[in-house]
């Protein structure tokens, strides 16, 4: 049995690796125990700026910090990260100040706390906007090398975290994350399933029932939203000639958007899109609504069959 | 080396014939809350903001935050004035590829420290350029301009409860209260009531002046820096297009440009003698 986490862990662990870099701030919204940058607080109460129940002014009161040579983190939930989206839109991206925006629970996973905190459209919004790196990491250890990484990057970014654990997949294995680039975790030449986040373990079982049936699919964590790593999607559209994204998320505008976007401009194949189907969730656990949503491992093995068959 | 109320007189009042020069080139823009606006910040360049015009982005310079972005001929004629940039780049107010965009912003112009154009955003950014400059042990001082209208927005009052807060004693707002906002008169959009009392009861240090009574307005801005304990706001009331009388307390000319006639008689009456 694989070590379980959550993602947010390796975020609140990567803030207490980055605190050697004394320009490190981190800014909080009442919600640093779900976010995991209390640890951070803890340890450097002085470099840690509580903006209460106040999300818009935390991005702008970042972006402050980010113009005058600090690296600011600043966490929130997922679905209050897009009450200041005109923040990080005008704010932030537009000047093209480096401030990291952490958005955790998101996700119909995020689970009983129901519909008001499933946030299925953060990354399509935030992949909207120029200059602005999009990340959703599937294990902790994945989420603090991605967050070590972004304290070198010059521009801002919204990464997504996950509430609850899912296998770990990435101990002893950092150095092969990279922002920006895919990581092919599994190979075959029948079909190419391309997930983020808490999908990715849910596609490798995918994977596991295709086998079984024998049909040899690739498996890919394309952690990276954006910048898309489209050398990757077209490698895998030439060698599988059928491609499914998975993605707890609106099938509109995320991960399958951006696969999407990409295929039919430049290689299109069949591509099936495997997300939550433009609906609202509700109160329950996290593996009920992956169930739910039609968006678990059978959804994923089903939907890459239907890719196959419409390869010509 | 300080400037005398009367030096500072006529700085503003460069600075009013540049707007006004702006605004009717570009047939748009935003006359009204830059004349308005005028008197403070000659006085705020002139005689208090810590800055170098030769070095725009020096790291320990007090910042000057336009948080009602659009009211930016103002401050591109005191940067004019002042030597951050020069009298020929006023031409490229609105114009493709011009460092004079229609809000101020900090990637296209030097000396703009905040790009600005959505209102109820300035005071938060300033609020992170007064923490950085405290966890610098800089003592350097943040000026924030707000209008009147502009506190209508919701994250003003975030900003305003997390500054005190935080105790930003460096973090300085000056507003602009000329009592008119883009569709009429702020009474007919929405009823602010007592704005000292409410900036009071936030905690702030907040004193009440004539904004273009410049013996006034240098009291006023004496009060902002000299008064480090607290966060301090300097509320001024001002005349919305103040020294052009068609455009004086008439909400027509928030956001729109003289005709030929009507900037000739501006030009008159500012005391700028046309060739």
């Amino acid at each position: 049995m694989s070590r379980m986490a959550a993602t947010r862990d390796g975020y609140g662990q990567a803030l207490l690796d980055l605190a050697s870099n004394q320009k490190v701030v981190v800014l909080e919204a009442d919600l640093g125990k779900s976010t995991k940058s209390l640890h951070f607080r803890k340890e450097y109460p002085e470099r840690t700026v509580s903006c209460g129940i106040g999300e818009q002014n935390m991005l702008l009161t970042a972006a402050g910090l980010a113009s005058s040579g600090y690296i600011p983190f600043a966490s929130t939930f997922a679905i209050f990260t897009e009450r200041a989206f005109e923040q990080m839109r005008n704010g932030v991206a537009r000047p093209n100040l480096a401030v990291h925006l952490c958005g955790s629970h998101g996700g119909t996973h995020t689970g009983t706390d129901g519909s008001s905190a499933q946030s299925i459209e953060d990354l399509a919004i935030f992949r909207t906007l120029p200059n602005v790196i999009v990340l959703h990491p599937s294990d902790d250890v994945s989420t603090r090398v991605l967050t070590n990484q972004l304290a070198e990057m010059n521009q801002p970014s919204y990464t997504r975290t996950a509430r609850n654990k899912t296998p770990v997949l990435y101990d002893g294995r950092e150095e092969e994350v990279i922002i920006g680039k895919g990581i092919t975790l599994k190979e075959g030449n029948d079909v190419a399933i391309i997930a983020c986040g808490v999908m990715v373990s849910e596609a490798m079982k995918a994977a596991e029932q295709l086998a079984e049936n024998g049909v040899a699919a690739t498996v890919v964590d394309m952690h990276t939203i954006k910048p898309l790593d489209v050398q990757l999607v077209h490698k895998l559209a030439q060698s599988c000639g059928a491609i499914v994204t998975a993605e707890d998320h609106n099938i509109i505008g995320g991960l399958g958007g951006a696969v999407s976007e990409y295929l039919s401009s430049n290689i299109p194949i069949p591509l099936e899109r495997v997300g939550v189907n433009d609906r609202f969730g509700e109160s329950g656990q996290a593996d009920e609504m992956l169930e739910l949503m039609e968006i678990s491992s059978p959804y994923i093995a089903e939907a890459a069959l239907r890719a196959i068959n419409r390869k010509k | 080396m300080s400037m005398s109320t009367s030096e500072l007189k006529e700085i503003a009042r460069k600075c009013r014939v540049e707007i006004v020069k702006m605004v009717y080139r570009a047939q748009a823009g935003h006359p009204g809350g830059s004349l308005s606006e005028i008197d403070l910040i000659s006085a705020l360049y002139g005689n208090y903001l810590r800055v170098k015009p030769n070095e725009p982005n020096w790291d320990d310079r007090d910042r000057f935050i336009l948080s009602k972005g659009h009211a930016s001929p103002g401050m591109y004629a005191i940067l004019a004035e002042m030597g951050f940039i020069s009298k020929e780049d006023l031409e490229s107010y609105r114009v493709l590829g011009g460092i004079c965009q229609g809000h101020v912003d900090m990637k296209w112009c030097p000396g703009v420290d905040f790009s600005a154009g959505s209102l109820g955003m300035g005071l938060s950014f300033g609020m992170g350029c007064a923490i950085a400059g405290r966890l610098s042990g800089s003592e350097r001082n943040i000026f924030v301009m707000l209008g009147d209208g502009e506190i209508q927005e919701g994250s003003i009052w975030e900003a305003a409860m997390a500054a005190k807060h935080h105790e930003l004693g460096n973090l300085k707002v000056i507003l602009d209260r000329n009592r008119i906002q883009n569709d009429d008169f702020c009474v007919t959009q929405m009823r602010m009531f007592d704005i000292p009392a409410k900036w009071q009861s936030f905690g702030w240090d907040v004193m009440e002046i004539d904004g273009h009574d410049m013996d006034d307005v240098v009291r006023g801005l004496d009060f902002l820096v000299n008064n480090n304990d607290n966060p301090a706001i300097l509320i001024a009331n001002t005349i919305k297009g103040k020294g052009v009388s068609f455009m004086e307390d008439n909400p027509a000319f928030h956001g729109a440009a003289p005709n030929d006639e009507q900037f000739k008689l501006a030009m008159n009456e500012l005391g700028e003698v046309m060739s």
